[in-house]
């Protein structure tokens, strides 16, 4: 075993990592291990729980314990390790298909009963591993193997389907963007209950710049917008551009800082206004920067911690065992 | 009847043989809860005895109607009791739809009590009856008491001025008081539970006692010298240290006991489902040892009990039929990952939502190879109610010791069925004993073997020096990294069967339970059907029969030496609640022309058909 403090590259295995060259899971994995690195636990007390798809080979790469199960139950398997031990970090690793749609109903229970889960949505809108099938988060018209007249149902927003589950903690990132990415895990870390972050992941293979200028780093200010608690809500390369909450229709607003009167008009961002995280949940591109960081964070009881349970030992011996037994007087 | 002539009765006792009383009535008219108190009252009158709970999947079904008729069954009697009986003795019918439904269920010549305060037309209708069976003389084979139980609870509780509708739940214990009175039982034990049960409603416990007194001083005035023997034996048969017990909640002990024995809390995932579900609440009610999850869907139950053996405790989860289906992919994983995990199959009668009341043994395929992939796991089943607490134990220390999931085949007779259970004497039972790790030196290595048993080593997350990483990809011998190599493939799977059908090695082994080696038919059964099957061969041997009668605990591995104990007898047949799966298995396995009694008719088998199937197999040219 290393030494604490680990280094990053201390999280790293020996296992050759598969995923294809250029893929956005490596740009993830980067980002995970200077997490690790600086969250500074030792690996035999991390967990990471994976589904079934690219995303989900994610545990075969880093030094900690580690899950590889079956398609969409890494929630639910997750929310057991936790139930015997609660003392571990378990991290939840899956794609769009992992737990959009195959394993839907597990992300939607683990989230409302806010289990002390750290759950990373590699949304690359494509199933990779089958070889390039249009996925629950792909945008209609996607062209693929089984919609070669491209794709006609409606897609699902992730983080507006974590807020309407009840999500207690909801936030945003992209593969590419390193130095925003970390902060964004290390929040998702320190929040005790369930915290859900999806990654905008490019597939380079199957659906490469599905995100558009997201997670191109030279475009990317453009493309979203940052979100900070208590922080106006500015964006644009040159930071000139911003968005303003319309308290009559409820929604934000793009609006270039030179139009307004007064900075004071802009929205400042609230994570724990559910309103507020709902609209922000509604900002797609083109139309509006798309909102990364921090969307949604309250305070609320832990699943584990409201059940009373705690480490692994039982309370019950022999004397508990021979209690139960003996008829009721 | 006088004292006298009722004491007079009571002697001579101990030589009745057993008795069996049916109550059956609307699934709302209290019938289990009844049945369950005349149960607790036999276990107090020292007689040992088996209840069966016949009841619909409805909650409350339309009032009066066929299907939504509930029994409740019960065989006592002075010598061991091992099935809830065939016929009944006594049979109690709350209305023409549980009368239309339950008379084949009474011995000719029985007892049979009538509430007759539904047969109008409204109620002969709902029951179907073109004729009132009161007044049509259908009934003259049978001691007709018929009595207007509704009326006689009203006017008991007048003075409490409950109201009509409150009033007239009190029926089913005005019935019971009178069943009281037939077999002479004290009040006063029931009358305890009710204050009890009911102290923040005082007047519910009030109305029901009433309601029981009425109807047993109402036996006071009943002519039924002409009923045979109704006296209950009274042999202090029932061991001192017992209690009544049913198989579910025997079952929620025995998982108790897991995790007080191994120190360690297990977890248990389950989803509702009936009749599983019993398990669940009887569980819930035990507060702590075994940490209960209540999962979304039974693929969450399963991969949480397999999340939780992966964390370093035991997974359990429960469930029947369809539920077993829904779980097979998530037990292929930990049969896969080779990890320890308990899987709780109550059986129901199916395909599909099938008969979710009633039981079958229609799973014993699905639990030994109902999975893609070669996934071989242990499967066992519990035979008695009482058998459902030690196979807990021995379950969850074979799942221990293989690293495999083990999957307990019980049914819905086994976990609704109550009897006198002998509180097990604990300090005879060792400890569950944790698999022990230390760290190693270099990289640890999860899919080394015991040399013995095969079985992996288990290294939970925690543990200091032995992080890695497993998964449901075919893992390389020994490091247990992802491998497609083709011979590595072939020997894992052959490793995993291996080591499950090692486990016989250590098991105990086979005996018969009944008859001898060289009798001239052996009976094979498994699960709960022992009680009909023993009762059964116990009396054709009584009758000068030669029947010898194995019955199979553990049926995945199969057990060393059956092979050959069935080639000892001139015919073989299993006894099954299916259409023969453990038959076709035992064929398939040793090419042994074994042969079936089946049934598949949701109900346990009757001793009297099982004699008689006996009989025709034992005519039949020997094989
Ligand atoms: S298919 Fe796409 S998501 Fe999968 S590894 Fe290749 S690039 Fe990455």
């Amino acid at each position: 075993m290393n030494e604490l403090p680990l280094k990053p590259n201390d999280f790293g295995t020996d296992q050759e990592v598969r995923w294809c060259p250029g893929c956005g899971d490596y740009a993830i994995l980067k980002a995970m291990k200077t997490v690790l690195a600086d969250i500074g636990r030792s690996p035999d007390e991390i967990v990471f729980i994976a589904g079934i798809g690219c995303a989900a080979r994610f545990p075969y790469y880093l030094s900690t314990y580690g899950f590889h199960t079956i398609h969409g139950r890494a929630a639910a398997v997750a929310t057991g390790v936790k139930l015997a031990n609660p003392d571990l970090d378990v991290w939840v690793v899956g794609g769009d298909g992992d737990f959009m749609s195959i394993g839907g109903n597990h992300t939607l229970h683990a989230l409302r009963r806010n289990v002390d889960l750290n759950l990373l949505l590699f949304n690359n809108a494509i199933y990779g591993l089958t070889k390039g099938q249009y996925s629950p988060t792909s945008p209609i018209g996607t062209r693929s193997p089984s919609t070669p007249g491209g794709s006609t149902d409606q897609p699902v927003n992730p983080v507006r389907f974590a807020l309407g589950a009840g999500a207690k903690f909801v936030a945003r990132a992209a593969d590419t963007l390193q130095t925003h990415l970390p902060v964004v895990l290390k929040r998702a870390h320190e929040n005790k209950g369930a915290s859900f972050v999806e990654i905008l992941q490019n597939c380079l293979v199957y659906n490469d710049g599905a995100f558009g200028a997201i997670n191109d780093r030279s475009q990317s200010h453009e493309a979203t917008v940052r979100l900070e608690h208590g922080s106006p809500m500015i964006y644009g390369k040159d930071e000139d551009k911003g968005l303003v909450f319309d308290n009559a229709t409820g929604a934000f607003e793009m609006t270039l800082l030179a139009d307004l009167a007064s900075k004071d008009a802009l929205a400042i961002h609230d994570e724990t206004n559910l309103v507020r995280a709902l609209a922000l949940a509604a900002l797609e591109q083109p139309d509006f920067p798309v909102p990364l960081g921090v969307i949604y964070a309250a305070d609320a009881p832990e699943f584990i911690e409201a059940r009373g349970i705690a480490g692994t030992k039982s309370k019950w011996g022999r004397t508990e065992l021979k209690a139960l037994l003996s008829p009721p007087a | 009847m006088s004292e006298t002539a009722q004491a007079a009765k009571r002697q001579g006792a101990d030589k009745a043989p057993p008795l069996v009383v049916r109550f059956a009535g609307d699934s709302g008219d209290g019938i289990q809860l009844a049945g369950y108190e005349f149960a607790k009252s036999t276990a107090e009158a020292r007689s040992d005895f088996m209840t069966f709970p016949d009841f619909p999947a409805e909650i409350r079904a339309p009032t009066g109607t066929l299907f939504g008729v509930s029994a409740f069954q019960i065989q006592f009697g002075a010598d061991e009791v091992l099935t809830p009986g065939d016929r009944a003795d006594v049979l109690i019918a709350f209305n023409p739809a549980a009368l239309a439904t339950n008379l084949p269920n009474l011995k000719p010549g029985g007892v049979l009590i009538v509430d007759d305060s539904h047969f109008d037309a409204r109620g002969l209708k709902k029951a179907k009856l073109e004729t009132n069976p009161l007044e049509d003389g259908s009934l003259e084979g049978f001691q007709l008491i018929a009595v207007d139980v509704v009326k006689r609870t009203l006017e008991a509780l007048d003075p409490l001025d409950l109201g009509r509708k409150r009033a007239t739940r009190a029926k089913n214990f005005w019935v019971l008081g009178l069943v009281y009175w037939m077999f002479g039982r004290p009040l006063e034990a029931t009358q305890d539970w009710l204050k009890s049960k009911f102290k923040k409603a005082p007047e519910v416990a009030e109305a029901n006692i009433t309601a029981l007194k009425a109807g047993n001083a109402y036996g006071e005035t009943l002519e039924i010298s002409a009923t045979p023997n109704l006296t209950a034996p009274r042999v202090a048969r029932r061991r001192d240290n017992s209690r009544i017990m049913s198989g579910g909640q025997a079952m929620a002990l025995g998982l108790a006991a897991v995790a007080a024995l191994g120190k360690r809390d297990i977890v248990y995932c389950s989803y509702p489902i009936t009749p599983a579900s019993t398990l669940l609440h009887a569980l819930a009610r035990l507060e702590g040892g075994v940490r209960i999850f209540q999962a979304e869907d039974e693929i969450a139950a399963a991969t949480a009990a397999i999340g939780a053996s992966f964390a370093g405790s035991l997974g359990v989860t429960a469930s029947s039929g369809p539920g077993l289906s829904l779980k097979t992919e998530a037990i292929g994983l930990a049969i896969a990952v080779e990890l320890p995990l308990l899987v709780i199959d109550v059986q129901r009668g199916g395909p599909s939502t099938g008969m979710p009341t009633k039981p079958e043994q229609s799973d014993l395929t699905m639990a030994i190879h109902g999975r893609h992939g070669e996934a071989p796991c242990p499967v066992l089943a519990p035979a008695t109610p009482d058998d459902c607490f030690a196979i807990m134990i021995e379950a969850a220390r074979i799942a221990i010791e293989t690293m495999s999931p083990v999957i307990v085949l019980s049914d819905a007779y086994l976990a609704n069925a109550a009897s006198d259970w002998e509180i097990p004497d604990i300090d005879t039972i060792p400890d569950l004993l944790w698999p022990e790790i230390s760290p190693e030196e270099g990289d640890f290595q999860p899919f080394t073997r015991d040399v013995l048993t095969l079985a992996r080593p288990w290294a939970a997350p925690g543990t200091q020096g032995l992080a890695h990483r497993i998964g449901g990809l075919e893992k390389a011998q020994g490091s247990g990294h992802i491998s497609y190599d083709p011979a590595n493939h072939a020997e894992m799977t052959r490793t995993r069967a291996a080591k499950i059908s090692r486990l016989a090695d250590r098991l105990p082994a086979i005996e018969l339970e009944d008859g001898a080696q060289d009798g001239d038919i052996l009976v094979i059964g498994w699960g709960s059907t022992h009680g009909s099957i023993a009762q059964a061969v116990k009396e054709l041997n009584g009758e000068g029969a030669r029947v010898s009668h194995v019955h199979l605990r553990h049926l995945w591995p199969l057990p060393r030496g059956l092979e050959a104990l069935i080639r000892c007898f001139p015919h073989a047949v299993t006894a099954e609640l299916n259409t023969g799966q453990l038959s076709s298995i035992l064929r398939g396995e040793y090419l042994a022309p074994v042969t079936c009694i089946s049934q598949v008719n949701g109900q346990p088998f009757h001793v009297s058909d099982l004699k008689a199937e006996i009989r025709k197999h034992l005519e039949a040219p020997s094989s």
